[in-house]
């Protein structure tokens, strides 16, 4: 059904020196004692890592919770900062897909797409045969997932003994994580003008509108690489 | 605060989902050849840029209590890092955390 070998390929990625496992732990032990000092259960803690798993839609909503937000804005606030799964589900699974291999496997897996799961993924494909990728990129979202999963329990945890120098240093270390892995990934015109772009746009738009900032940056950034690059292609 | 936990895990994560979801619908029909694919390539790129971005110059929480200032040159000695141990990825994360913490305390 899942081709072990492959599988395993993908799980190891969560070791060596281009590991996502600090990251991606840093940033859920620092959930998991967020999720404990608004009220959760660790049950609950657990529950909302397994089926959310991704961080800036769990930190959304702890913002909302605490401000005591309707159901309705929670669902459009979370929506909207994790809109960017959008794009990176449709600029990662045509890479994945193949006709010998089970629709179910492409629905259940997209679970798995974050920003460091879809950055190793995109790194990598290249060096798997095309039958073989959606095994291998189940293997890293099991193991980033699992990752996640486990540090946001040490992180309820432990949150008795984690002070605001820790969890600010915590802070920082997801999105040095990803902007290392930005950074490496500019290798084409597009890619790197989609990437400076989107730094600039991105906090500009926010003095538009801070809700949509990320999405209307984002677009008006990559639309703009986009025409560049194809005419420069040309 | 709001109060049903549950029912709030459910609706952040069917929010979630529903972008993956409808990602995985649109991705059947898309060819890794075609301009339309090209273009959510860039747009992913670039939104994730944005989102970064975000975070690190308009923070929400914890990080917004540090200054302006020290989180711009974390990032920048960090990315430097990056390249000076062959992009590696564990000691610029490392090093930024511990970089924060002490520029936090006594700048």
């Amino acid at each position: 059904m899942i081709d072990s070998k492959y599988f395993l390929k993908g799980f190891a990625s969560i070791r060596g020196v281009r590991s996502p496992a600090i990251a991606l732990g840093a940033s859920f032990i620092a959930i998991g004692a967020l999720l404990k000092n608004i009220g959760f259960t660790i049950q609950e803690s657990i529950f909302s890592t397994f089926l959310t798993y991704a961080l800036p839609g769990s930190l959304v909503m702890a913002e909302s919770m605490i401000i005591g937000a309707s159901l309705i804005n929670i669902f459009i606030a979370v929506w909207l900062v994790n809109a960017r799964l959008y794009p990176m589900t449709v600029s990662l699974m045509p890479l994945l897909m193949h006709k010998s291999q089970p629709k179910w496997k492409y629905y259940l897996s997209c679970h798995f797409i974050a920003v460091s799961s879809w950055l190793i993924m995109k790194d990598n494909y290249e060096q798997i045969n095309k039958e073989s990728r959606i095994d291998f990129w189940i293997g890293i979202g099991v193991a980033t997932w699992s990752v996640a999963i486990f540090s946001t329990v040490i992180g309820y945890l432990a949150s008795d003994f984690l002070n605001e120098d820790v969890l600010i240093g915590l802070a920082i270390i997801n999105p040095i994580y990803f902007t290392c892995m930005m950074v490496g990934a500019m290798k084409t015109i597009k890619i790197s003008l989609s990437i400076i772009l989107g730094t600039i746009l991105g906090p500009a738009f926010y003095f538009v509108s801070p809700e949509w900032c990320i999405l209307f940056g984002g677009i008006t950034a990559g639309t703009v690489a986009f025409l560049i690059g194809e005419i420069n292609d040309k | 605060m709001t109060s049903n936990i549950i029912l709030v895990i459910l609706i952040t994560s069917f929010a979630t989902f529903l972008s993956r979801f409808l990602g995985v619908l649109s991705s059947e029909n898309i060819k890794e050849t075609s301009k339309i694919f090209r273009w959510f390539n860039c747009l992913a790129y670039s939104t994730l840029a944005a989102l970064i971005a975000r975070i690190v110059i308009f923070p929400s929480g914890l990080l917004s209590e540090v200054d302006y200032f020290v989180r711009i040159i974390v990032v920048i000695l960090s990315i430097g890092l990056f390249f000076i141990t062959k992009k590696n990825l564990v000691y610029p994360t490392i090093f930024s955390a511990i970089m924060l913490s002490l520029f936090n305390n006594y700048l």
